[in-house]
């Protein structure tokens, strides 16, 4: 994903359930859509809430990598 | 016979799809406790919901009020009875104990230091959050009169008070719906 250009970086580090998902959720729309989201948690919970997210919203999560203890995800707003 | 069935399930398919894309989906809570730890679990799940795009309703009723009153919200009764428990019962919902060691207010301070060394957001904070969110939060009309509870203790942003109709109604046009 390092040749993706993020149009809006998140650091989400240090914050638990629900935060992520709410931050990543009440950012999506100040990315115009296809636009991209990284966001950084090291909440492991996320692994897993970020993508159901993703679904239930329709959007779209173009990766999910563990890089250390932290989580790095890549978001694309598709609505 | 076998094309009428096929006609049939096809719009079956068809209302089913015009279903799910017409509404947004909705979940609708009960908050009877004012429980720090089922309090938590409420916020987390409404504020949660909310972020994945849902109607999120929640109706407060008896103890669970506690999470709508404003900090400063202390004596609220009229009656004897209503005074004491304003008394007894006072402040927001950071005065919210644990179901477990509550030990007199040393569990909710032990528990705050716990959440607040993990950096999880207060509830307060939650239920702020929730109400930025959209959240719709109603006091269940019946218990405030009885624990005389009135509308003005409530934060800025918490609907005007509602009976179990209201949530019924509410509760049949929800996905999920909790009891807490």
């Amino acid at each position: 994903m390092s040749d993706v250009t993020p149009d809006l970086e998140l650091d989400l580090k240090g914050l638990l359930c629900p935060m992520p998902m709410v931050r990543v959720s009440q950012n999506i729309t100040n990315v115009p859509v296809g636009g991209v989201i990284r966001a950084v948690a090291t909440d492991a919970g996320s692994m897993a809430d970020i993508p159901a997210w993703a679904k239930s919203t329709g959007n779209e999560v173009m990766s999910a990598e563990k890089v250390g203890g932290e989580f790095v995800f890549f978001v694309k707003r598709i609505k | 016979m076998s094309t009428e069935l096929d006609e049939a399930m096809a719009r079956i398919t068809a209302l089913e799809a015009a279903d799910t894309a017409a509404a947004p989906k909705k979940i609708s809570m009960v908050v009877m406790s004012g429980d720090m730890d089922k309090l938590f679990g409420a916020f987390i799940i409404g504020t949660g919901a909310a972020a994945m795009g849902m109607e999120v309703t929640m109706f407060f009723t008896f103890w669970g009020l506690r999470a709508l009153k404003r900090a400063d919200a202390k004596m609220t009764g009229t009656t004897l009875f209503g005074k004491m428990l304003g008394l007894m019962y006072g402040g927001g919902i950071e005065k919210s104990n644990p179901s477990h060691f509550s030990f007199l207010g040393m569990g909710r301070w032990m528990f705050g230091k716990m959440m607040g060394a993990h950096n999880v957001a207060t509830l307060t904070q939650l239920r702020d959050l929730a109400i930025d969110l959209g959240i719709k939060m109603y006091g269940c009309q019946m218990s405030m009169d009885v624990m005389e509870i009135p509308q003005e203790s409530f934060v800025k942003g918490v609907q005007d008070p509602v009976g179990v109709g209201f949530f019924i109604g509410e509760a049949q046009e929800s996905q999920i719906t909790l009891f807490i």
